[in-house]
């Protein structure tokens, strides 16, 4: 109780608790993958309401939104994938200094995954590409269209992808898919989503595929990830990000915070990469970097 | 700040920034934790888990001036492992055990579980149930473990009046249902160090009652930030902070 009262564990849980932990008040922490999924509320406002609040109690400037809040997550008709994109555009719409949207969309349709592209983002508010996850693997041909526009449009694409112990999913990426797309297309920039979740395979895997990032999201906070995705790729590519509702910004964020890595890496993990790689798109739509 | 669950030692696949007792110590007290209620990863698959158990002691009592607590190793299917809970008790003074049934090879059903409970719970220990130490989707595929199985929990702890029973590492693997039956069963409280979600701990703590709530790590396994920042982003009002951060702890374990 005394080091309560002295300032411990409550003080950390209270504002301005990062410059608590070494992080500096300068720390500024953009999302690169987040969902409207399992978050409380009706609305996609209301669930974006709920993750403002949660966003400044642990520091989050800004995310970036996609997929919406279906449970179905093999969305088929493409109507489904529509709704959804509204449901993110809307909720940017309601907050649009703390979101950017990204779009959902599935190389099994790609004519159609091509109309939301250009509705979405070239003529929409939407900034980025993906989670791209359902439906088909990211070494398929339909998704060589995507990665043309994405290059043509120097928009960042965001894949889903495990190497799980027990197995894939039968149409589920692995970091080899990854590495395989963008091999083909080497001036597309790609960020793995989970790294594998397995991360001591997944970061080697993309280690010589310059183009592929390292994104943190949606696995364990387990000791080492971070400092082993730092020495192995260098932190211009290793991209923070949570994957709530299902995560937590806490257990991803730690991943960076409790990593023995230098604060300038932190800088660059936790927001610095990803504006880098978004500046172009939001240099032409008039955004904020 | 009482945290509930680190362990000593080394972690078979994988060396981590904390596994020197030196390094964890100073660690925790840069998170500001006064008490530290460690168990050792020797433990998950040495079976000689007395000589594990002295290390544990020897290392509690050399490092962090009183602050790390040790929480004996017992693997009930190893012969005379009534032996090691006496010594537990007895000649290292240790306030409980630790158990890991997935790794040494037996379910909450089994007759022996129930044995070690009433054995445990008769010298005073508290005991700990390590129910997941990783996620089976990321495991050597050498050694995949999957969750204990929690189903049983309840006949076995209605079974051993005067029971304190924690469980580690509850993982999503089981479901939420599952937890609030084992906490209304008797005297059974959780970490939040596998606890997930946006906003997590303010989920559960509408879920089950605030005083089953512990703060627990897994340090060095996890980074250590993950269980405090779970407390930051969920927005507890004070009472409940302290509930989690140490009472609830002081309640489990008067005596330190």
């Amino acid at each position: 109780m005394k080091t309560l009262g002295a300032g411990g564990a409550l003080a950390l849980a209270n504002a301005g608790a990062r410059d608590n932990r070494g992080l500096g008040g300068d720390m500024r922490i953009w999302d690169q993958h987040a969902h409207l999924g399992s978050v409380p509320g009706d609305t996609p406002e209301e669930r974006m309401g709920f993750l403002v609040k949660c966003m400044d109690r642990v520091g989050v400037e800004r995310l970036i939104l996609s997929q919406g809040y279906s449970d179905d997550r093999h969305p088929n008709p493409p109507e489904q994938f529509r709704l959804e994109n509204d449901r993110v555009m809307r909720a940017v719409k309601a907050f649009p200094d703390r979101a950017y949207g990204s779009v959902y969309i599935t190389p099994a349709l790609p004519e159609f995954s091509l109309q939301e592209l250009n509705r979405c983002v070239r003529d929409g508010p939407m900034v980025m590409i993906g989670e791209i996850e359902a439906e088909a693997r990211c070494n398929v041909p339909g998704m060589d269209p995507i990665a043309e526009w994405a290059v043509a449009n120097d928009v960042l694409v965001l894949q889903h992808e495990w190497l799980k112990a027990g197995g894939n999913e039968p149409t589920e990426s692995t970091p080899f898919d990854v590495v395989e797309l963008a091999r083909r297309h080497p001036r597309l920039h790609i960020v793995c989503a989970h790294t594998g979740g397995n991360w001591e395979l997944g970061i080697r895997t993309i280690r010589a595929t310059k183009n592929v990032y390292c994104g943190l999201a949606g696995s364990d906070p387990t000791n080492g990830y971070v400092e082993m995705a730092v020495r192995e790729l260098g932190a211009e590519r290793v991209i923070f990000g949570s994957d709530v509702g299902g995560r937590s910004f806490a257990s991803q964020l730690a991943k960076v915070e409790g990593a023995a890595i230098s604060n300038s890496d932190k800088q660059l993990i936790l927001g610095g990469n990803l504006r880098r790689l978004l500046t172009p798109v939001l240099r032409k739509k008039g955004y904020k970097i | 700040m009482i945290d509930t669950n680190v362990y000593l030692s080394r972690w078979p696949f994988r060396r981590l920034e904390g596994d020197e007792p030196a390094q964890l110590v100073a660690k925790l007290r840069e998170g500001k934790v006064v008490q530290a209620w460690a168990g050792s990863f020797e433990g998950i698959l040495e079976r000689d888990v007395a000589g594990v158990n002295n290390r544990l002691a020897e290392t509690c009592h050399s490092f962090g001036e009183g602050m790390l607590i040790p929480f004996g190793t017992v693997n009930p299917k190893l012969p005379d492992w009534q032996e090691d809970v006496r010594r537990c008790h007895e000649e290292h003074k240790m306030p409980g055990i630790r158990l890991h049934p997935n790794y040494h090879g037996y379910k909450l059903d089994d007759s022996v579980f129930a044995e070690l409970l009433k054995l445990a719970t008769a010298l005073g220990l508290i005991v700990q149930l390590a129910l997941s130490m990783e996620d089976p989707r990321t495991q050597s595929p050498l050694m995949r473990v999957p969750a204990v199985e929690l189903v049983a929990l309840t006949s076995a702890v209605k079974g051993t009046p005067g029971l304190r029973l924690e469980l580690l590492n509850c993982t999503a693997q089981i479901g939420r249902e599952e937890y609030a039956a084992a906490l209304a069963t008797g005297d059974v409280s959780m970490d939040i160090s596998m606890v997930e979600g946006v906003a997590g701990v303010a989920r559960l703590v509408r879920q089950v009652p605030l005083s089953r709530l512990l703060f627990g790590s897994y340090y060095p396994f996890f980074y250590f930030e993950s269980a405090v920042l779970k407390i930051e982003e969920s927005g507890l009002d004070e009472v409940s902070q302290k509930a989690i951060c140490v009472e609830n702890a002081r309640r489990l374990m008067p005596r330190t």
